[in-house]
């Protein structure tokens, strides 16, 4: 179990677009991760308001989605996203560090279903929510 | 029966490109994925142009889920905003010089936005287009799809929903 939180956490912090976006992991562990990524301006969509761009988001929840699914007790290895919805709730306030806590709910020996929340500073009140299902991978 | 001269062709190529390039380069995110837009007459396709930061599985490699589902974003907010803008950048009503300077209307807000991961997207440069079921005064609905080498067989389409700009919003 720890080493299977240890390879997770070695591969989430290899991908080259998370470590682009500056995402940090937080905590890993059985089915939950916890990802975080300061604001940033290259990551502006609506430049009157500062405000991150949703696809920015995003990545941040299917980064985190996927560190849930791979550090699940019951997965075997790498997960890859099959759908992916996301509920944009609020704007996220400009300036402030995002946070996004996934949980992989349920897993078959196929399939991996995971929710998460994103949120900012005021933690109260979600900035966006996901639900998605991802594939179960025998290798990374 | 008369009609108005039809204007110059470089006057309208220019006016379309110029208020395109206005709405691109207001967003720092577009950038920095490094998506571009071809236009036909008011039709846009969009490119993400490939780079080795855009991967998520180095394994494989594939494209990282989130700049897919960004890039699709991305090409639905734009698709929408553009349709949106059309008939103002073509009477006049909008100067794409005065937008290229940063005075922009606001753009439609996504309130929900689902993509479909059809197969894994490969390390070279995908293409995406949006095509809007409904756009009301309100709310909008957008249809997007991708692919990368060949049309018929898209890598990931996504749908969305929209809430768009309202004439009491400041800009």
């Amino acid at each position: 179990m720890a080493d299977k939180t240890k390879l997770a956490r070695q591969f989430i912090q290899a991908i080259p677009h998370a470590q682009e976006l500056g995402m940090v992991l937080e905590e890993i562990g059985d089915g939950t991760a916890l990802i975080s990524m300061p604001y940033d301006t290259k990551l502006i969509g609506d430049p009157q308001s500062g405000v991150i761009a949703g696809g920015a988001v995003s990545a941040l929840m299917d980064t985190c989605c996927g560190a849930a699914v791979m550090c699940h007790p019951d997965a075997p290895g790498g997960t890859a996203t099959i759908d992916l919805r996301i509920d944009y709730m609020r704007a996220a306030t400009p300036g402030q560090t995002i946070t996004t806590r996934a949980t992989c709910h349920h897993i078959t020996r196929n399939v991996a279903f995971v929710r998460a929340v994103a949120m900012d500073d005021d933690a109260d009140r979600p900035v966006a929510t996901a639900s998605g299902a991802f594939t179960v991978e025998n290798g990374f | 029966m008369s009609r108005p001269r039809p204007e110059h062709i470089q006057v309208v190529k220019q006016r379309r490109d110029a208020a395109l390039k206005a709405l691109l380069d207001s967003v720092p995110y577009i950038q920095f994925l490094n998506v571009s837009f071809d236009r036909r007459g008011d039709e846009l396709t969009a490119q993400l142009n490939f780079s080795e930061k855009h991967i998520g599985n180095p394994f494989l490699p594939a494209i990282h889920g989130g700049v897919t589902a960004a890039f699709l974003e991305i090409t639905a907010v734009i698709t929408l905003n553009w349709s949106h803008l059309w008939e103002r950048i073509e009477s006049g009503a909008l100067d794409p010089d005065e937008m290229a300077k940063g005075i922009l209307p606001r753009q439609p807000k996504t309130i929900d936005f689902t993509v479909d991961y059809l197969r894994s997207g490969l390390p070279r440069d995908a293409y995406a287009r949006a095509t809007i079921s409904r756009a009301g005064r309100r709310y909008a609905s957008v249809h997007v799809e991708a692919w990368q080498d060949h049309k018929d067989k898209l890598f990931a389409q996504a749908s969305g929903h929209f809430l768009m700009p309202q004439d009491g919003d400041k800009s």
